[in-house]
């Protein structure tokens, strides 16, 4: 008996059922293999990417700062988006750990730089709060380790100015909205600042964007442009200028 | 279509394997390179910033 849905032999009707499968098949695998290459690219490749590209725009910037500075700095305007006018030293990060600083917190920025500051918040060296944003992972990853800060850690913040130290405080856990942490004394509106504080912030947990991990330092030293960088970060410095924008 | 495409591919069996390889390894670059970057503008899946400068959330 022939099966009116089909127009040859039974052995091609099975064939034709057999194709069906095999492209359903075809298609399923292609979708999977393409979503774990995705995840491949997110939480890898975009890191090779970031750490070429911060690496040399540390470089750059480290080698411009170290020749102008016998003549007089430049204008001290608050920087364009997406310009970079500074540099992160974390030696709990890692003791080569130097990160670009760029202007605003859109993600272009924050994918390439890899550290953004929030327009609005302080810049390094006045009274109030420096806000500065980084991701926790892919692209550069700058923040990943942010869990590991402790007690009597540092971090330091160059500019074409010097080198601001900034002595960790404390951590913690907020919902994105809570963009009070970036007031001039965190938490609180309308409070007097009295005091330097630089707040790093990344997303929490790692691989989600549920909340934010929020680290608060205070500045406890500055040294200026033409004397010895602190020695935590003495090599890592002159390494930046030295490396010539490789 | 992966059978029909390694049919379809000329020469000894070594080769066609070759060429399997090639062009499996030139699908990738074209995701990670260009089509990866692209999608990842309309996803949500990386943000680290706080309050209401975000519109879209940064990780």
């Amino acid at each position: 008996m022939v099966d009116p849905r089909s127009t040859g032999s039974p052995g091609r009707e099975r064939r034709f059922i057999e194709m069906i499968v095999r492209g359903v098949a075809e298609v399923l695998f292609t979708a999977g293999v393409t979503l774990l290459l995705f995840v491949a690219w997110q939480l890898w490749w975009t890191n090779l990417d970031s750490d070429r590209e911060q690496a040399s725009v540390v470089s750059e910037t480290a080698r411009q700062w170290s020749q102008q500075r016998a003549t007089e700095s430049s204008a001290a305007g608050s920087p364009a988006e997406g310009e970079v006018w500074g540099i992160l030293y974390v030696p709990r990060f890692g003791q080569d750990y130097a990160k670009p600083i760029a202007e605003g917190i859109d993600l272009e920025v924050l994918n390439s730089a890899g550290i953004g500051h929030y327009p609005g918040t302080q810049r390094p060296g006045h009274i109030g709060n420096v806000g500065l944003a980084g991701h926790r992972q892919s692209h550069g990853q700058v923040f990943w380790a942010m869990d590991t800060l402790q007690a009597g850690d540092k971090a330091y913040i160059q500019t074409q100015e010097g080198i601001y130290t900034y002595t960790y405080r404390n951590t913690h856990i907020v919902y994105p909205s809570e963009s009070q942490v970036l007031l001039p004394v965190p938490g609180e509106s309308n409070a007097h600042p009295t005091r330097k504080i630089l707040t790093l912030t990344t997303c929490h947990p790692p691989f989600t964007t549920d909340m934010r991990m929020v680290v608060h330092l205070e500045q406890s030293s500055f040294s200026a442009a033409h004397t010895e960088p602190p020695s935590q970060i003495r090599d890592v410095v002159s390494q930046m200028i030295t490396l010539e924008g490789a | 279509m992966y059978a029909w495409i390694f049919r379809h591919l000329p020469g000894p069996l070594w080769l066609r394997v070759l060429q399997a390889g090639v062009l499996a390894g030139l699908a990738i670059a074209v995701l990670m390179i260009w089509v990866f970057p692209w999608i990842s503008e309309f996803l949500p899946w990386t943000a680290s910033t706080l309050g209401s400068s975000t519109t879209h959330t940064p990780a």
